[in-house]
């Protein structure tokens, strides 16, 4: 009995010791184990969460993607808010763009909602001033204006959130900037949790339509600058076809202008031909005294009428651009001779005095048109003898510096120095009536007439001036007066850009170009001649220069030949004595014994390239006629041949 | 090709010849004294200059030869050439000549020489410069055209 007493006391003892120290393991793995279910069911929940964000990032990205998709505003809002409440399971989402007053934010869009009504809601609440301050999204109260989207009282929503959109501009794009955000316009967008459950807004989701926000903003100012440039382009096209109708008026108007100037100017010429013709054969006629002036009266009217008619005529085909100069080689001194010879009557019965200078220096020749020219230089010289009562005129004509421009009243004028150019400058200086400074503008325009010159000379037609300026414009120059008022006369000045012949011939063109003089031979029919030049091809081409001016040529190679052939037939004997072992001197000796009479005796002329004073004292020396220069031209030998026979002696100048 | 074309490439090969100095208003005075009396006048002149050339060219060359060169032959034939070139207006060949002139005045052989290359070269220049623009008028005159007057104005 006591053995079971004392095991059974011992059992007790041990199990009392030892639950000492079981009770707490247990109750310790009982505690972790409560910990450890408590952390797994954590995590899973994180697990969750975490699957949700993920999908939430993934939706976002496909939100973007399709807002990004489009370029079309509507498309790209609608897209945003739709996409938004199924990926948040919202409950309302609503989007408030600012009016074109930037006063108030009218409700543009609604998911719910096919077509909103236009609730606006002033832009300034503080409400809103607080979610456009910040880039985040700012949780509003649901009874707060933008928030009450239904009609008051009929639904309470879930908690709201507000966020701002940034709408950007074109001028907010700076070339390798960023876009500022500084003054900005924002567009509302509200996003409200369903009121029947309990959810809150977290953290991430708010992050999620800050990153929407920020995408829209971005698509919708491509779409912006889409619009713009669709705009601009359609407006172009507009512009394009606007002015490509007006193009073809115009030429149509030209075409029309250009037919009628075409029709009248025969139109017009013809009776006005018949006109002055006739007019001027009357005067031929015997005519009484009365009657003699009424036909100087009708030719004076009629070719004033003609001038009018052909400056008229001349301006439109100047002002469209259809005259072109008519270029060619002339005599520029002989231009202004001819100037002179027609202006002297008029002013001497004016009892004015014109002179005409031109400097050393100016070239004998110069390629333009020379009609044109002339015409302008008459034109003005004409003017400074109409606006003068007394006086005189002064003609001046000078090769124009670049450095003489700079103190004249025309800086806008270049000259362009060339090498095969060279600039005329004319100045035309009368002690006329002058003109007022302000006047001196209109004087180049057209038809505009000074009212005190107007009722003086009735003569003008106005259009001169205009007409100059335009031929002067056509040679590149510039054309300008000056006067220093009223009373004290004025100076025409104009510049011409004339070309410089290239160097043709070492002699000169021919010296005495257009005045015909009765005396002159032109052709020398069967003149007879003989020519002597060693030189086979010389010979040859004076021989042609002869025969086409009508002489009977012989030739001959040599001296001796020469005295073989000669005859009181002969004319003329042309000797070529540059040629040297031609003993010149003996031949010509010879000539003169062999016709002693000086009536038969052929003229003995020299041909020569020497050019110096030696040869020339030598052919008159040794008793011959005349010297000429070689090469001769036609119309060199032509005028020369007329000079030696009229004269029985020609030296030409060294 | 076209007769309206070689005629423009004849105005403007002639023109060339003018503006490099090849031909100068002499040639333009021997294409005036052309006509239907005389309608090869300018050929016939200038065979006429190439003929007189070759051999004036030959009698310099040999001339300029010699052990003692007569200067005086050397001069007279240089003149002949020079009137000759100037009286066809080949400018080039003519200017040689004068300075070839000067040389043999002061008796340089040196420079003989040299002015006879050199007026050589400009001869055979300005002979097939010739050559082509007559063969070009003869085209146009074979495909029934008229030959383009000249005109120097600008």
């Amino acid at each position: 009995m006591t053995t079971a007493k004392v095991l059974t006391a011992l059992v007790s003892c041990i199990t009392a010791l030892m639950l000492v120290h079981i009770i707490p393991d247990l109750l310790s793995v009982k505690t972790r184990e409560l910990f450890l279910k408590n952390k797994a069911a954590e995590l899973d929940r994180e697990m969750g969460l975490i699957r949700t964000q993920e999908e939430i990032g993934r939706h976002v990205r496909m939100l973007t993607h399709e807002i990004r998709s489009t370029l079309d505003r509507h498309t790209i809002l609608r897209t945003t808010l739709v996409e938004l409440g199924r990926t948040l399971s919202l409950e309302e989402c609503a989007l408030w763009m600012p009016t074109r007053t930037g006063l108030e934010l009218q409700l543009s869009y609604t998911l719910r909602q096919q077509n909103p009504v236009g609730y606006t809601v002033p832009i300034h609440l503080p409400v809103i001033n607080q979610v456009f301050s910040t880039n985040h999204a700012v949780k509003i109260s649901p009874n707060c204006p933008v928030a009450r989207l239904r009609p008051a009282g009929k639904y309470v929503t879930g908690e709201v959130v507000a966020v701002r959109v940034p709408l950007l501009h074109l001028s907010n794009f700076h070339i390798n900037d960023w876009p500022e955000l500084s003054t900005k316009r924002y567009a509302l967008m509200v996003l409200m949790l369903p009121s029947d459950s309990a959810r809150q807004w977290h953290v991430h989701e708010l992050e999620l339509v800050e990153v929407v926000a920020d995408q829209v903003a971005v698509a919708l100012s491509h779409a912006a600058i889409l619009e713009e440039s669709m705009r601009a382009r359609n407006l172009l096209m507009e512009q394009n076809v606007a002015l490509d109708l007006a193009r073809r008026e115009a030429e149509t108007a030209i075409r029309a202008r250009n037919d009628f100037l075409a029709v009248m100017n025969h139109e017009m010429r013809t009776p006005m031909h018949a006109i002055i013709a006739l007019s001027s054969l009357l005067q031929e006629t015997e005519l009484t005294p009365e009657q003699r002036l009424m036909v100087e009266t009708i030719l004076k009217s009629s070719n004033l009428l003609a001038t009018l008619i052909n400056d008229v005529l001349d301006l439109s085909r100047l002002e469209d651009g259809s005259l072109k100069l008519d270029l060619g080689t002339f005599n520029l001194y002989a231009v202004f001779r001819e100037v002179l010879k027609l202006i002297k009557p008029i002013a001497s019965v004016k009892k004015l005095h014109v002179s005409l200078s031109l400097v050393p220096d100016l070239p004998e020749y110069a390629v333009g048109d020379e009609k044109r020219l002339m015409q302008t230089i008459l034109n003005v010289v004409g003017n400074a003898v109409k606006f003068s009562k007394e006086g005189s005129i002064s003609i001046t004509a000078f090769v124009a510096k670049p450095e003489s421009l700079r103190d004249s009243r025309a800086p806008e004028f270049l000259l362009v120095p060339s090498d095969n150019h060279f600039y005329l400058r004319v100045q035309v200086k009368d002690s006329g009536c002058g003109i007022s400074p302000q006047d001196i503008p209109k004087l180049f325009t057209k038809f505009a007439q000074n009212q005190s010159t107007a009722t003086r000379n009735p003569g003008g037609s106005g259009l001169g001036l205009a007409i100059c300026k335009r031929f002067v414009n056509l040679m590149e120059g510039h054309i300008w007066i000056e006067s220093e008022g009223l009373g004290k006369g004025c100076t025409a000045i104009f510049i011409v850009k004339l070309g410089i012949p290239e160097h043709m011939n070492h002699t000169k063109l021919p010296y005495m170009p257009k005045m015909p003089t009765n005396h002159r031979q032109t052709t020398f029919s069967g003149l007879k001649v003989l020519v002597m030049d060693e030189n086979g091809v010389s010979r040859a081409v004076t021989k042609e220069l002869l025969t086409h001016l009508g002489c009977d040529v012989a030739t001959v190679g040599s001296g001796d030949e020469c005295l073989q052939l000669v005859s009181h037939e002969h004319k003329v004997v042309f000797m070529d004595i540059c040629v040297p072992g031609t003993d010149s001197q003996r031949i010509t000796s010879r000539i003169h014994e062999k016709f002693a009479k000086r009536s038969e005796r052929p003229l003995i002329v020299a041909l020569t390239g020497n050019t110096d004073k030696l040869t020339k004292e030598n052919c008159m020396r040794i008793g011959m006629d005349g010297l000429i220069l070689k090469p001769v031209s036609l119309d060199k030998m032509r005028s020369v041949l007329s000079d030696l026979l009229e004269h029985r002696v020609l030296f030409e100048a060294l | 090709m076209e007769v309206v074309q070689i005629q423009r490439r004849l105005v403007d090969y002639t023109k060339s010849l003018f503006m490099e100095g090849f031909l100068d208003g002499q040639f333009l005075q021997l294409q005036q004294l052309q006509d239907e009396s005389n309608p090869d006048f300018v050929v016939e002149v200038v065979s006429l200059f190439f003929d007189d050339s070759e051999k004036l060219l030959n009698e310099l060359t040999i001339a300029l030869d010699q052990p003692n060169v007569d200067f005086k032959k050397v001069d007279g034939h240089v003149h002949q050439l020079k009137g000759s070139s100037s009286s066809i207006g080949a400018q080039r060949v003519k200017n040689v000549c004068i300075a070839f002139r000067n040389f043999c005045e002061v008796q340089n052989i040196e420079g003989c020489l040299t002015c006879l290359q050199q007026v050589k070269q400009e001869y055979y220049l300005v002979k097939n410069k010739l050559e082509t623009l007559f063969r070009l008028e003869q085209q146009i005159v074979a495909s029934g055209g008229s030959i383009p007057m000249i005109e120097m104005g600008f």
